[in-house]
C-alpha cells in the first residue's frame, strides 16, 4: 500500500483549511462594506456641491453658501502645530523608554501611564486643554492652544508606534556598535533610528488622521465658529474643518443638502492626502530596508 | 613545545565571577593572556565563554542582569577603573557567532569605527578600509561594488565583513566568539590563515566550539567547564595528554561535550 493515498483525515483536514479560509475572508469582506457605502454615500449625495469656489471662498449667508476655504486652511495650521508640538517630544520619550530607561517601576509607571493618556476620551483632553493652555498658559482660545490639547492627545500614539518601531531594530547591530565603542547616541543616531523611521512614521500617520478628525478638543480651545479673515499667527483663531461639519450638520438652519456632505468628502479626502503623502515616502524608506 | 613570542601580560583575569541574576556563569576564574599569542577558549555551551568575552569590554554594564565580581586587567589597569569606557572598547575588538553586517554599505560598515573616532578625511577612510577589506581577505570579492549593503553579503563574507571591521578599530586585542559557526571550511580556513598573520600585532583571544580549530590556531588553550575554569596549558600539551584533569582529555578526545 503507497503511503501517499489521502487518508479520511487529511480529507477532513483539506475541508476544514477551505472552510476556515472562507470563514476568515468574509469576515474580512464585511469590514470593508461600512467604509465602501460611507464613500458611496458622501459620492452621492455631495453631487454639484464641488466647485472651484468650494475651496476656495468664505462661506456666505449664515455659511448656508460659499466655500469653505478658511476652514481648510485652519486645519492646515491645526495639524501642523500639532505634529510639531507631539512628534519631537513623542519620539524623545520613546528614544528614551526604549534606549536608556532600565526596567524600574517608575518606568513601568510611565508606561501605563501612556496607555492610560491614550484612553482618556477627548473631551477630557479639551477642559484640560482650556485650563492648562487657553487660562493656565494665557494662550488663550488659538491655534496654540487647540493644537497643543490634541498633541498630549495624539502623544501616546507616536510613543508607542515609535517605541515599537525602535525595538524592532535587531539587539545585535546594538551590540556590534557598542562593542566598537560608540556610545549609546552614536549607535542610536547612526544605525537604530535611520533602521526604524518608516516605523515612526506610521505613528505620525495615525496622528494625523486623529488631529484631521478631531472635534472636542479643538471647541473650547481655539476654533471658531466663523471667523471672516484667516488666521495670521498661532495666536490666532481659527475655523477647523470637523467644527465647520459639526455645525453646518446640526447648528445652522437651511443649509442645502449637499453641503455637509461636500464637507465630509473633503475632510476625509485630506486625511486621505496626508496619509498617502506619508505612506508613499514610508514605502520608498521600506524599499531601502536593509536587513 | 610553542612558546608565546613574549611572556608580557595582555590581560591578567584575577578571581573572576560572572552571575546573571541568581545563575552563575563563570565560577572565579584565573588566568593570564600573553601579548601576541591566540588564547583558545574552548568548551560545551553554557561554560561561561562567551560571558567572560562581554566582561573583558564592560558589556554587563550594557545587560540588564550581569553581575561580574573580581578583576580583569588589560595592559595592567583593571577595565572597570578605566575612565572612558568608550575608549577601552575601541581598543577591543569584537567578532560575534553569527555575522553581524550592519544595515550599512560595506564602505560605511568598516568605516563606522573610524568616523565614531573622528576620523573625517576620505582620504584617510578610504586607506583604512582598503587596507583592512584586504586583511580580512575580502577586499578582492567586493572591491567593486563597495556601496552595496554589508547586509546583503553571503555569511562568509559578511563574517570577513566583520573582522575588516573590528579591525578598522585597530585593536590591541581581537576577541573572537566561535567566528566559523555561519561559515564554510573553506572560508574558515582563509580566516584562520589571516589570524595567523595578525597575531604579529594583535593579540587574539578565540573562543571555539571546535576542538581541532583551537588545536590549529592558539599557542595556549583554557578549558571551560560550567561556569568553572578547568584548565589552562599550552595547546600542544594539552593534547598529548599533559593534562592535570583527566575531564580535559575527555573533553579534548570527544568523549563528552
Amino acid at each position: 500500500m503507497s503511503s501517499f493515498q489521502t487518508t479520511d483525515l487529511n480529507q477532513s483536514n483539506r475541508r476544514k483549511e477551505s472552510l476556515v479560509r472562507i470563514l476568515l475572508g468574509m469576515v474580512t469582506l464585511t469590514l470593508i462594506i461600512p467604509v465602501g457605502i460611507i464613500l458611496v454615500t458622501l459620492i452621492a449625495k455631495s453631487e454639484g456641491t464641488f466647485s472651484w469656489a468650494f475651496f476656495s471662498e468664505f462661506p456666505r449667508n449664515s455659511m448656508t453658501e460659499g466655500g469653505i476655504f478658511p476652514a481648510l486652511v485652519g486645519t492646515l495650521w491645526l495639524v501642523a502645530v500639532a505634529l510639531l508640538a507631539s512628534v519631537p517630544f513623542g519620539v524623545a520619550a520613546a528614544i528614551y523608554l526604549s534606549e536608556y530607561a532600565e526596567d524600574t517601576a517608575l518606568t513601568r509607571a510611565i508606561n501605563l501611564a501612556i496607555i492610560n493618556l491614550a484612553g482618556v476620551p477627548s473631551i477630557v483632553h479639551a477642559l484640560f486643554g482650556v485650563g492648562a493652555f487657553v487660562l493656565f498658559f494665557e494662550f488663550g482660545t488659538s491655534i496654540l492652544a487647540a493644537s497643543l490639547t490634541m498633541a498630549v492627545m495624539t502623544l501616546p500614539v507616536v510613543i508607542v508606534a515609535t517605541r515599537e518601531s525602535l525595538q524592532a531594530v535587531p539587539q545585535p547591530f546594538r551590540e556590534a556598535c557598542w562593542n566598537m565603542g560608540a556610545t549609546r547616541w552614536q549607535t542610536i543616531w547612526r544605525i537604530v533610528l535611520p533602521n526604524s523611521i518608516s516605523g515612526i512614521l506610521t505613528g505620525v500617520i495615525l496622528e494625523v488622521s486623529r488631529t484631521v478628525g478631531e472635534t472636542a478638543p479643538i471647541m473650547f480651545t481655539g476654533a471658531a465658529l466663523f471667523l471672516p479673515f484667516l488666521p495670521t499667527s498661532v495666536y490666532d483663531q481659527t475655523m477647523a474643518m470637523s467644527l465647520h461639519l459639526y455645525v453646518i450638520s446640526t447648528q445652522v438652519p437651511d443649509v442645502p443638502e449637499g453641503l455637509p456632505y461636500g464637507v465630509a468628502l473633503t475632510l476625509i479626502a485630506i486625511v486621505m492626502i496626508l496619509n498617502s503623502v506619508s505612506i508613499g515616502f514610508r514605502t520608498y524608506l521600506r524599499g531601502k530596508k536593509k536587513w | 613545545m610553542v612558546k608565546p613570542a613574549t611572556q608580557v601580560k595582555k590581560l591578567e583575569v584575577r578571581d573572576l565571577s560572572i552571575r546573571y541574576g541568581d545563575e552563575i556563569a563563570l565560577h572565579s576564574a584565573d588566568f593570564d593572556v600573553y601579548e601576541n599569542e591566540i588564547f583558545g577558549i574552548i568548551g560545551p555551551a553554557n561554560s561561561g565563554k562567551t560571558s567572560f568575552l562581554r566582561a573583558i569590554n564592560r558589556m554587563n554594564e550594557m545587560t540588564p542582569g550581569m553581575n561580574v565580581t573580581g578583576m580583569v586587567k588589560f595592559d595592567g589597569i583593571d577595565v572597570k577603573s578605566w575612565r572612558d569606557v568608550y575608549a577601552l572598547r575601541s581598543r577591543i575588538g569584537v567578532v560575534f557567532p553569527l555575522p553581524v553586517g550592519l544595515p550599512l554599505s560595506i564602505y560605511d560598515n568598516v568605516a563606522l569605527s573610524p568616523r565614531l573616532s573622528g576620523v573625517k578625511s576620505k582620504s584617510e577612510l578610504d586607506d583604512i578600509v582598503e587596507r583592512c577589506l584586504t586583511r580580512a581577505a575580502l577586499f578582492d570579492e567586493v572591491k567593486d561594488r563597495l556601496d552595496s549593503l554589508g547586509s546583503l553579503l553571503s555569511g562568509g563574507q559578511q563574517q570577513r565583513l566583520t573582522i575588516a571591521r573590528a579591525l578598522s578599530q585597530s585593536p590591541e586585542l581581537l576577541l573572537l566568539d566561535e567566528f566559523s559557526i555561519a561559515v564554510d571550511p573553506v572560508t574558515t580556513m582563509r580566516i584562520e590563515d589571516v589570524l595567523k598573520e595578525l597575531k604579529k600585532e594583535v593579540t587574539i583571544v578565540l573562543v571555539s566550539n571546535l576542538v581541532a580549530q583551537a588545536r590549529r590556531l592558539a599557542d595556549r588553550t583554557a578549558f571551560f567547564l560550567g561556569g568553572e575554569l578547568v584548565e589552562v596549558g599550552e595547546t600542544e600539551e594539552l593534547f598529548r595528554g599533559n593534562v592535570q584533569d583527566s575531564r580535559t582529555t575527555d573533553y579534548l578526545e570527544g568523549r563528552f561535550g
